[in-house]
C-alpha cells in the first residue's frame, strides 16, 4: 500500500484527500439527511447568494480590516518590546510577571474588560484583539533577540556598520523566522478572537452574522461564512507568507 | 600611517565563582607602519582579549590605544578566529557591505582576484569550503584600509595544505598593499614563515617576554627547512621561551 501511495506525485494525493473529504461531507449529508448538515452543494449555493447580495463582502471586508489593524498594531508594538526586553535583561526581569499574567488571562475576559470599560465600541474591540496578541508577539520576539549571534554583532561592531545597517543587515534577518512565526500563529489566534468580539459587542462582522445564523439554526450559511474564512486565510498564506518566506530564506539554498 | 603603541596596565576579569583574575599586567607594545607583527603564546594566554581591547569590542581595562602621538581608535580590519560572514549575503555583498561609500567598488573586483575568488563572489557563505570563508574574511578585513589588521589564528582548523595556500595568499596580497599587522598564534613554525617581528607573551597575567625579529628573506619563507633552523636557533638561544610552547 505504501509503495503504491508513493508512486503518486503529492500534489494529486492533496487532491484526491480533499475530494474523499468532500465525499465523505456529501454521504454523511444523504445519510443524515437533515438542516443541520446540508450538502456541500447547497452549502455552495448559498455562498454564491451571500456574494451576490453584498452581504458576504460587506462582513468579510469590516472583519478583515478589523483585523490588519489590530495585527499591525500588536506586530509593531510586540517588535519593539520583545527586542527591548530580548536586549535588556533589567527590563526583562521586571516585566517577566506581566507578560506571564497576560499570556494566562482568558481571550473572553479580556474582551469583557475591554467592552465594561470603554464601552461597546470599535477602539475597544481592536484593544481587546490587539492585548490578546501582544503577550505573545513579545515572548517570540524576546526569545529571538536574545538568540542572536552575538559573533556577528561583534563583527558589525569592528566593522563600524550604523545602527541601520545593523539592523537590516546582521540583526533582521536572524529575527526573521521569529517574526514569521508570530506572525503565522497571531493570524490563527486574531481570527478566532476577532469573531468573539464582534459577536460581543459589534453589529457587523463575520462574528455578528454567524450569531445571527446560529440564533436561525442556519447551518449552511454559517459554513459558507466557514468557506470564505478559510479561503482567505490560505490566500493570505500563498500570496503574502509563502512569498516573503521564500526571499528571505533563498540563501539557504 | 602612523605607528601605533598599545599599553594595557591592567585588565581584570571576574570568573564566575566571583573570584577576581588579572588576565593582562603591564603590556605594552608598539606596532610600526606596515610591519607583519605576530603573537605567540601559550593557549589561553588571553591574545584573543588583547586583540578585543584593540579593536574596542572590550572597553573594561586600564591602559591606552595610541595611534601616533593621539589617542584615538585606529580603524581596525578584524579576522576572527571563525569567519564571521553573514550567512545570507554573498561573497560579494558581505565584503560590500564594510565599504564606506566614498570607497569604489572596484576595489572588491581587485581583491577577489588577489584571492582567487572572482568565480564565487555571488556564492552564499553556506556554500563556501572552510578556506574560502577564511579568505573571504581576509579580503573583508583589506576592504576597509585599516589602520591596523587583526588576525586572530585565522589558520587554526584548516588542513596544512589548505593552509599553507591562504597562508601565501595573505602574504602575497599584504605586499600588494602594506598594512600593519597584529597576527596571533601558538603555531611558531606559521608565526616564522610570515612575521618581521616575533613577540612572545607569557600566561596569567599575560606580558610580553621577548620580542624577536625575524632575519629570513621574504623569498625564503616557504622553505620548511630554513624556517625550521630558525626555530631552533631561537628555542636553544631563549630558553624561557621553549618553557612556554
Amino acid at each position: 500500500m505504501s509503495s503504491y501511495l508513493s508512486k503518486i506525485p503529492s500534489k494529486i494525493l492533496a487532491t484526491l484527500s480533499f475530494m474523499l473529504l468532500i465525499a465523505i461531507w456529501q454521504g454523511l449529508a444523504i445519510v443524515i439527511n437533515d438542516n443541520t448538515l446540508p450538502t456541500p452543494a447547497l452549502v455552495l449555493q448559498v455562498f454564491w447568494q451571500e456574494i451576490e447580495s453584498g452581504q458576504l463582502p460587506h462582513h468579510l471586508g469590516i472583519t478583515l480590516l478589523r483585523l490588519i489593524i489590530s495585527f499591525s498594531i500588536a506586530m509593531l508594538l510586540g517588535c519593539a518590546m520583545g527586542i527591548a526586553l530580548g536586549i535588556n535583561k533589567k527590563l526583562d526581569a521586571f516585566f517577566d510577571n506581566w507578560l506571564v499574567i497576560f499570556l494566562n488571562v482568558p481571550a473572553l475576559v479580556t474582551i469583557i474588560l475591554c467592552y465594561v470599560w470603554f464601552g461597546l465600541v470599535e477602539s475597544a474591540a481592536i484593544l481587546a484583539v490587539v492585548i490578546n496578541k501582544l503577550p505573545n508577539v513579545i515572548v517570540t520576539i524576546r526569545e529571538g533577540t536574545k538568540a542572536l549571534d552575538k559573533d556577528l554583532l561583534e563583527m558589525a561592531h569592528c566593522y563600524n556598520f550604523s545602527k541601520k545597517k545593523t539592523f537590516t543587515h546582521v540583526i533582521w534577518p536572524q529575527l526573521h523566522p521569529f517574526v514569521m512565526a508570530a506572525t503565522r500563529s497571531g493570524l490563527a489566534l486574531i481570527w478566532k478572537i476577532i469573531l468573539v468580539v464582534e459577536l460581543l459587542g459589534r453589529s457587523d462582522g463575520m462574528g455578528y452574522q454567524l450569531n445571527l445564523f446560529f440564533q436561525l439554526f442556519d447551518v449552511a450559511s454559517i459554513l459558507a461564512y466557514t468557506i470564505a474564512f478559510i479561503a482567505v486565510i490560505q490566500s493570505i498564506e500563498l500570496l503574502i507568507l509563502k512569498p516573503l518566506d521564500n526571499r528571505a530564506s533563498r540563501w539557504r539554498r | 600611517m602612523t605607528d601605533i603603541h598599545i599599553s594595557i596596565k591592567n585588565k581584570t576579569y571576574v570568573t564566575e565563582d566571583s573570584r577576581q583574575h588579572t588576565a593582562i599586567a603591564n603590556l605594552s607594545l608598539s606596532l610600526p607602519t606596515n610591519k607583519f607583527i605576530c603573537l605567540v603564546g601559550p593557549s589561553g594566554c588571553g591574545k584573543t582579549t588583547l586583540l578585543n581591547i584593540i579593536a574596542n569590542l572590550d572597553k573594561k581595562y586600564q591602559g591606552e590605544i595610541l595611534l601616533g602621538q593621539q589617542q584615538i581608535q585606529p580603524k581596525i580590519g578584524y579576522i576572527f578566529q571563525t569567519p564571521r560572514l553573514l550567512p545570507w549575503r554573498t561573497v560579494r555583498e558581505n565584503i560590500e557591505l564594510v565599504l564606506t561609500e566614498q570607497q569604489p567598488p572596484e576595489i572588491i573586483d581587485a581583491l577577489l582576484e588577489s584571492m582567487q575568488l572572482t568565480d564565487s563572489q555571488n556564492a552564499y557563505p553556506q556554500h563556501l569550503s572552510l578556506g574560502m570563508s577564511r579568505r573571504v574574511a581576509i579580503i573583508r578585513a583589506f576592504a576597509v584600509n585599516p589602520h591596523l589588521l587583526l588576525m586572530d589564528e585565522p589558520f587554526v582548523s584548516l588542513d596544512a595544505p589548505t593552509a599553507r595556500q591562504v597562508r601565501n595568499l595573505l602574504i602575497h596580497l599584504w605586499q600588494l598593499r602594506p598594512h600593519t599587522i597584529l597576527f596571533v598564534t601558538h603555531d611558531l613554525r606559521e608565526a616564522i614563515a610570515m612575521a618581521d617581528r616575533l613577540v612572545f607573551l607569557s600566561a596569567a597575567p599575560m606580558s610580553v617576554i621577548s620580542e624577536i625579529e625575524v632575519s629570513i628573506p621574504r623569498s625564503k619563507r616557504n622553505d620548511e627547512t630554513a624556517v625550521e633552523a630558525f626555530r631552533q636557533q631561537l628555542l636553544t638561544n631563549h630558553p624561557k621561551i621553549k618553557s612556554l610552547l
